[in-house]
């Protein structure tokens, strides 16, 4: 058989800022590149639908948001392919049986409904975050849902809730979205801030690199902004959405006494986390970040994975923001073109360095950042009666009781409960079932781990799967755009 | 408690899969003790991953003998094992696509009634589509297994595992065999994390890394390392009872209580067996997901939410090694399996207790001797 004619030197996973930046980038200094996004128009989640959200009045989203857009020139102007609408639902390590024993990589992905194999030399993952779980009795009703949600749907189709609104949680994206909403006009009844305040001592050593943070000003304002309009209620310890059959009310602790808020939409948020999912299952290692809690793929400084030929950029390597993503995905764009040989090593360095600089400059004050904004763990390991696998029902107290007759780890949880085992693979429970098991075995979650994940990483139907390509003519067909 | 008790196995076991778990129950339930030796932790690999298929259907002749004691454990396999194993018997159906399939499948039960097995039947047409409405048009029957079925591997395996605890059966995990010497009729074993057990006798029940335990003792044997694989959809509505495969192409196809629905096959991925870990070959699970395609149409639209593989070991006669060492006293083996032990499990741990307590067993295990591949 021929090798496909559909190949490319690297392809990047994702259009957010830190694949934008990498395709841009490599394709610019004349390597082959595809840029495959699982959404219709670049962005990312967010700059999501930068380039034609409703949202006309820019104040709304801010100029962070509007700053997506400038990505967009480069990349067209740099002559890679843009494959929007595919979903890449597998990437197979290297194999060395390419023509001259070149590496190939096979990326399994779908496109209008059909799938197909594609062959590359180097993947670059930019597959961003996912918001953490916020798993609270009730988090299952109809009208609970995660403010990243909302805000996609704020983004894309100018939508905010309408009835009573609370919003719940803690971390910037919290902020972000609340102002956001300030300046769209939408109804926020209160905010319930979760973030614990021993956190603030913990945080406290690290302030003075925040303070030379360039979001410090920005956050600040925001904050303030939020404050002086909406009613912030702080020290919330615990949270409960309550109704029959849809949200009605939520019940939320503070200082001991409880209180209650009627509501018909609450927006959950705990912060962000990597997602891994096409990594694990791709093989790459992974790690216990103990300061973002999460578990993040091992990378060297330029985004490397533990697999030859596959590198990550952006929040799906480890949470740092956007300008920190985009910079990431030049770092590693930089590399992958060393790797296949298009630019010597000096030379990567040499032009490496402003992004590295920028890089730098875009984490500092994360330590802080992320120290105060660490979830409390009555909320990371909730009680027994909350529901932490959405997709199978299966609650914290499942797990524990697992875990005493012998579950060791999330990969056992799954033959246990068929915990993670859903469509979702995870994304929704990962983080907690480790939290949960550490618990209770007594451990770091570093010790307990995390789930093996299996391809499909997104689900695909089985015609798809039965119709996969075999001859050049057939990949042609799926490709052609 | 007090008491001094000999910390001394009469038995090692290695591996903690269902074979091994299996080996160490009927040995505890004869008052034997045992250890068994597992590198990962139990029913990590083929047997916590495997399709479940509770088979007589469609078996080598030489293990029919086996595969219908063990059936007669598996019926009833809660006296065994204090838990059902979320086994079902709703049967197993080998469906024929052509008349000359069919014919394949009469042959086959003539075979079987000549050597005196009465439990595989040819079904016409409509009896299959009675069994199994959602199946192909062009289908024109079937053979069939009524008292087969499926069990839940990891869930089976862990049951045998505690219920041989309960009768006082050790379970080390976490640290692979590394070496195997005897010595003054006695085997000590070593272990990758440091531990050294000593016990008169071992079984071999290392999967697919048991000819690495072979060749420690002068019996090298040419196990091939293999990754069946598997695919399972998101739920759909409950649709089919039986367990069905394909007489021409290769199928394992069944949907659990939950909705969602088991494909698989025995198409192979890669194994890396010294990484515990497989890969996926897309274009075998896509040969995979084209017989079902044509075998039921109702499937088409289903989504597929995740596939895998476990690391398992194939003969080249594709029938397990069982039986006594050919080179040394006091080894006994049962590895091998070829993609289809589960249902053996059962009735091959009591073989194993046999050989070693009272130097012979009731079945025809002499097809299965090591012996065959000696030089």
């Amino acid at each position: 058989m021929s090798a496909p004619k559909f190949d490319f030197d690297i392809a990047v996973v994702g259009s957010g800022p830190a694949g934008l930046a990498a395709a841009a980038l490599a394709a610019s200094k004349g390597a082959s590149v595809v840029l495959l996004d699982e959404q219709a128009e670049p962005g990312g989640q967010i700059y999501r639908a930068v380039t034609e959200t409703p949202v006309r009045d820019r104040k709304v989203l801010g100029p962070d948001y509007w700053h997506g857009a400038e990505l967009l020139g480069p990349l067209r102007d740099s002559g890679a392919a843009h494959w929007p609408g595919a979903t890449v639902w597998s990437v197979a390590r290297p194999r060395e049986d390419g023509p001259d024993g070149e590496r190939s990589i096979q990326i399994g992905l779908s496109r209008n409904g059909a799938a197909a194999m594609l062959i590359v030399r180097h993947v670059i993952l930019a597959t961003g975050a996912l918001e953490r779980p916020f798993p609270i009795p009730g988090w299952t009703l109809p009208g609970v849902l995660g403010a990243g949600a909302a805000q996609v749907l704020l983004k894309t189709s100018g939508l905010v809730p309408s009835g009573a609104t609370v919003m719940a949680g803690s971390g910037p994206l919290l902020w972000l979205l609340a102002w956001q909403y300030l300046q769209a006009g939408a109804r926020i009844d209160a905010i319930l801030d979760t973030t614990p305040k021993q956190n603030w001592r913990a945080a406290l050593p690290l302030l003075p690199g925040f303070l030379r943070s360039p979001y410090l000003a920005k956050g600040m304002k925001l904050m303030l902004e939020v404050r002086r309009k909406l009613t912030v209620i702080g020290n919330v310890t615990a949270l409960r959405a309550d109704g029959d059959g849809a949200l009605k009310s939520v019940t939320y602790t503070r200082n001991g006494t409880e209180h209650r808020l009627p509501a018909d939409t609450l927006l959950l948020h705990h912060g962000v986390v990597p997602n891994l999912n096409l990594a694990n299952a791709t093989g790459c290692a992974q790690r216990w970040d103990e300061q973002q809690r999460c578990w993040r793929p091992t990378t060297d400084a330029w985004g490397a994975t533990s697999v030859e030929g596959v590198s990550l950029a952006g929040d799906g390597a480890g949470i740092g923001g956007a300008r920190a993503a985009e910079e990431a995905g030049r770092l590693a764009a930089l590399d992958a073109l060393h790797r296949l040989g298009r630019i010597g090593r000096e030379q990567r360095d040499q032009l490496a360095a402003p992004h590295r600089a920028a890089l730098d400059r875009a984490l500092t004050g994360r330590a802080f950042l992320d120290t105060l904004y660490t979830p409390a763990e009555a909320f990371r390991a909730p009680a027994d009666d909350t529901i932490v696998c959405r997709c199978e029902e299966i609650t914290a107290g499942a797990v524990r009781e697992a875990v005493r007759l012998g579950c060791s780890g999330p990969n056992q949880a799954k033959s246990f409960l068929r915990c993670g085992m859903g469509p979702c693979q995870g994304r929704l429970c990962g983080p907690t079932v480790t939290e949960v098991i550490a618990a209770e075995r007594g451990v770091s979650p570093a010790e307990v781990g995390y789930y093996r994940l299996r391809p499909p990483v997104k689900p695909i139907t089985l015609a798809e799967l039965a119709a996969l390509p075999k001859t050049d003519a057939d990949i042609d067909a799926v490709f052609k755009h | 408690m007090t008491a001094t008790v000999s910390t001394r196995p009469d038995v090692i076991v290695i591996g903690g899969g269902l074979h091994g778990c299996s080996a160490a129950l009927h040995l505890s339930m004869r008052g034997v003790r045992v250890l068994v030796l597992e590198k990962d932790h139990v029913a990590r690999h083929a047997s916590g991953v495997n399709a479940g298929g509770v088979r007589q259907l469609g078996r080598h002749v030489a293990e029919v003998p086996l595969t219908v004691a063990s059936m007669a454990l598996w019926h009833r396999i809660r006296d065994l094992v204090d838990d059902d194993c979320g086994f079902e018997s709703h049967g197993q159906i080998k469906v024929a696509e052509s008349e000359a399939e069919l014919a394949t499948s009469h042959a086959r039960v003539a075979e079987l009634t000549a050597l005196g097995f009465t439990h595989e039947e040819v079904v016409g047409q409509d009896e299959l589509r009675a069994l199994v409405p959602a199946i192909a048009d062009h289908c024109v029957g079937a053979l069939v297994s009524r008292g087969d079925g499926a069990a839940i591997p990891f869930r089976t395996t862990f049951a045998f595992r505690r219920k041989a605890i309960s009768l006082g059966a050790r379970f080390q995990e976490g640290g692979a065999v590394t070496r195997l010497v005897r010595k003054n009729n006695l085997w000590s074993v070593e272990t990758a994390d440091g531990g050294v057990y000593e016990a008169p006798v071992v079984v071999n029940a290392a999967g697919a890394w048991a000819d690495r335990i072979a060749a420690q003792v002068g019996e090298p044997v040419p196990l091939e390392v293999i990754a069946p694989m598997l695919m399972i959809t998101a739920r759909v509505p409950p649709f089919i009872k039986p367990v069905v495969g394909a007489t021409g192409r290769t199928l394992s196809f069944k949907q659990f209580p939950n909705g969602t629905v088991l494909i698989g096959g025995g198409l192979l991925g890669r194994a890396m067996r010294d990484e515990n870990r497989t890969e996926l070959d897309f274009s075998q699970v896509s040969v995979n997901a084209r017989t079902v395609w044509d075998l039921f149409p109702c499937m088409r639209g289903a989504t597929i939410v995740r596939s895998w593989a476990g690391i398992e070991a194939r003969m080249p006669d594709q029938i397990p090694v069982i039986g006594p060492s050919g080179t040394q006293p006091d080894l006994y083996h049962s590895f091998g399996f070829s993609a289809h032990g589960f249902q053996l499990g059962p009735i091959v741990g009591r073989i194993t207790a046999d050989l070693i307590t009272g130097g012979s067993t009731d079945l025809p295990i002499a097809p299965f001797s090591i012996g065959r591949f000696a030089a």
